[in-house]
């Protein structure tokens, strides 16, 4: 308990305000690389997905490569991607792409795949060209699933970019290595407590895009009535009249 | 007019699912195509508009092949209805009905105004318009996805087994409104269902089909119901029982009309067909 006490301590300590190992500087750090790794794994991941999605093509090819570049260990990509790149931003923004890349490309396609075959087939066949069956059905329906994707993803790309420090590249990781090194176990579950707040801060703004993104004639049927009788039915034997008799 | 030519539809598979297909399908008249499941009058009514496209022969929509027609530009001038409505759930009725119009660069407030109606042509409030497909009932959305059908005027409406998903109440209703519909619209509307009941009901010409698309009998209900082709047509229209197969027997001094069971089935009555008025015997 008191190294929890002593972990909060250290981090509203104000000498670790400010400087470049200040926490808003490593917070930046952090939220930077997430943000970048993001992005790129996007670029790659929803594309691929879509078209996976929607030509029902190479589906068992990107799934079992993606996946098997998601079972190496980030850890031990990290390490020999930076021994051939060297130190620096290149090998952990590449470990962590490779890691986030699988829940993207999943949410992406089976985005596309949840939508009803008949729905697509009546978009056809009024007369959408195949880019408009994208744009207008497939990727609008598909919403959701891939918002689940980029959720998932990014909430493993926070915790594990916790590892770019460890070849240099900056973020929370930092104090965390530090504390290690100079046994400031106050330090290290600082630094822990912080990926744990901006993951748990990720989880909420993803949860609430969720909300937003679901087409709202896909939730318009869901019964948001709070029942206030029991759903179960009194039995009753006879008509109501001779009930009680 | 729709004429299909020697038409063959074989599958990647090998599966042959149409063979030697040739029709001819009149303007301004419904063809219903009726046959058990797998018999190919998907197929056939699908190679129309080339969500299907034939492998052999010849398909000509008023004299012009098909082949040589923009698939997209051709279902948009053809009104599709399938079997689940199949509207767009993430749309609005009003924008699920403007759909082909609005792809056509109508402009927004016009295609809208023209959906709401079409709303008031297939029997459907106004109020709806606002609604998502998944907050209708069965029998409306297949309203709506007749409403969608005709939105960009089609001459020609392609309807798959659009009334059998829905409760037989709503459907009897759904089949009289189609066909006060087709009264005022006289669109060439191509039919399928395997209910021959509908088929005689809604069809002009009736085509009954056996497996791979082949032809057993076309015609209109009364030719086809007083002069079946073979077995299984009298099999298939039931025409040596029940219902089908009446008599008229003489009690109390009217003409009581009798199926094959001995069940009363109606009464006979003087005047024409279709007046529905009674004349004192």
């Amino acid at each position: 308990m008191n190294l929890l006490v002593d972990a909060f301590a250290w981090i509203f300590d104000p000498a670790h305000q400010a400087g470049a190992n200040g926490i808003p500087t490593r917070l930046v750090q952090h939220l930077g690389i997430s943000l970048l790794v993001l992005v790129v794994a996007s670029a790659i991941a929803i594309p691929v997905g879509y078209l996976i999605g929607h030509t029902g093509k190479g589906r068992t090819l990107a799934v079992s490569l993606t996946g098997g570049f998601r079972s190496l260990p980030t850890l031990g990509l990290l390490i020999i991607l930076a021994l051939w790149l060297g130190v620096g931003l290149e090998a952990p923004l590449i470990a962590l792409i490779v890691l986030a890349v699988p829940p993207i490309l999943a949410g992406a396609y089976s985005g596309f795949e949840a939508v009803d075959r008949r729905t697509i087939d009546a978009a056809r066949a009024v007369g959408m060209t195949e880019w408009q069956i994208v744009s207008k059905v497939e990727v609008p329906l598909g919403l959701p699933l891939l918002i689940g994707g980029l959720r998932s993803g990014t909430l493993q790309i926070i915790a594990t970019a916790t590892l770019a420090d460890y070849v240099g590249a900056g973020g929370l990781g930092h104090f965390i290595f530090v504390g290690q090194k100079s046994n400031d176990y106050p330090q290290m579950l600082a630094g822990s407590l912080l990926v744990i707040a901006l993951a748990l801060l990720s989880e909420g703004i993803f949860a609430l895009l969720q909300k937003l993104v679901v087409p709202r004639g896909v939730v318009a049927n869901q019964n948001t009535d709070v029942r206030t009788s029991s759903p179960r039915r009194v039995a009753v034997v006879g008509s109501p009249t001779e009930e009680r008799k | 007019m729709i004429e299909f030519r020697q038409v063959s539809k074989r599958f990647p598979d090998g599966t042959l699912a149409v063979e030697d297909f040739s029709l001819v399908i009149p303007s301004r008249k419904t063809t219903v195509f009726v046959g058990s499941s797998g018999c190919g009058k998907t197929t056939i009514l699908r190679m129309i508009n080339r969500m299907i496209d034939r492998t052999a022969g010849s398909i000509e929509i008023d004299g012009e092949d098909i082949v040589g027609l923009d698939r997209v530009k051709l279902r948009r001038r053809i009104g599709y209805v399938m079997q689940n409505s199949g509207l767009l759930p993430h749309r609005k009725v009003v924008d699920n009905v403007a759909t082909v119009p609005l792809l056509n660069g109508v402009p927004k407030r016009e295609a809208h105004a023209r959906a709401l109606e079409l709303l008031d042509t297939v029997g459907l409030d106004r109020a709806l318009a606002n609604r998502y497909p998944s907050q209708l009932s069965g029998g409306q959305q297949q309203r709506v996805g007749v409403a969608r059908g005709l939105a960009a005027d089609p001459n020609i409406l392609l309807m798959d087994e659009p009334f059998g998903a829905v409760d037989p109440l709503v459907r009897a209703e759904l089949q009289h409104e189609l066909i006060r519909l087709q009264r005022e619209l006289d669109k060439t509307v191509v039919f399928v269902t395997h209910d021959i009941d509908e088929a005689f009901l809604l069809g002009d010409q009736v085509v009954i089909l056996q497996k791979g698309g082949v032809i057993v009998q076309k015609g209109s209900p009364t030719e086809i119901l007083t002069a079946p082709a073979n077995e299984f047509v009298a099999d298939f229209i039931g025409a040596t029982k029940g219902k089908r197969a009446l008599h008229i027997d003489r009690r109390d001094g009217r003409d009581v009309v009798l199926d094959s069971e001995g069940r009363a089935a109606g009464v006979l009555v003087e005047g024409s067909a279709g007046t529905g008025e009674e004349v004192p015997t």
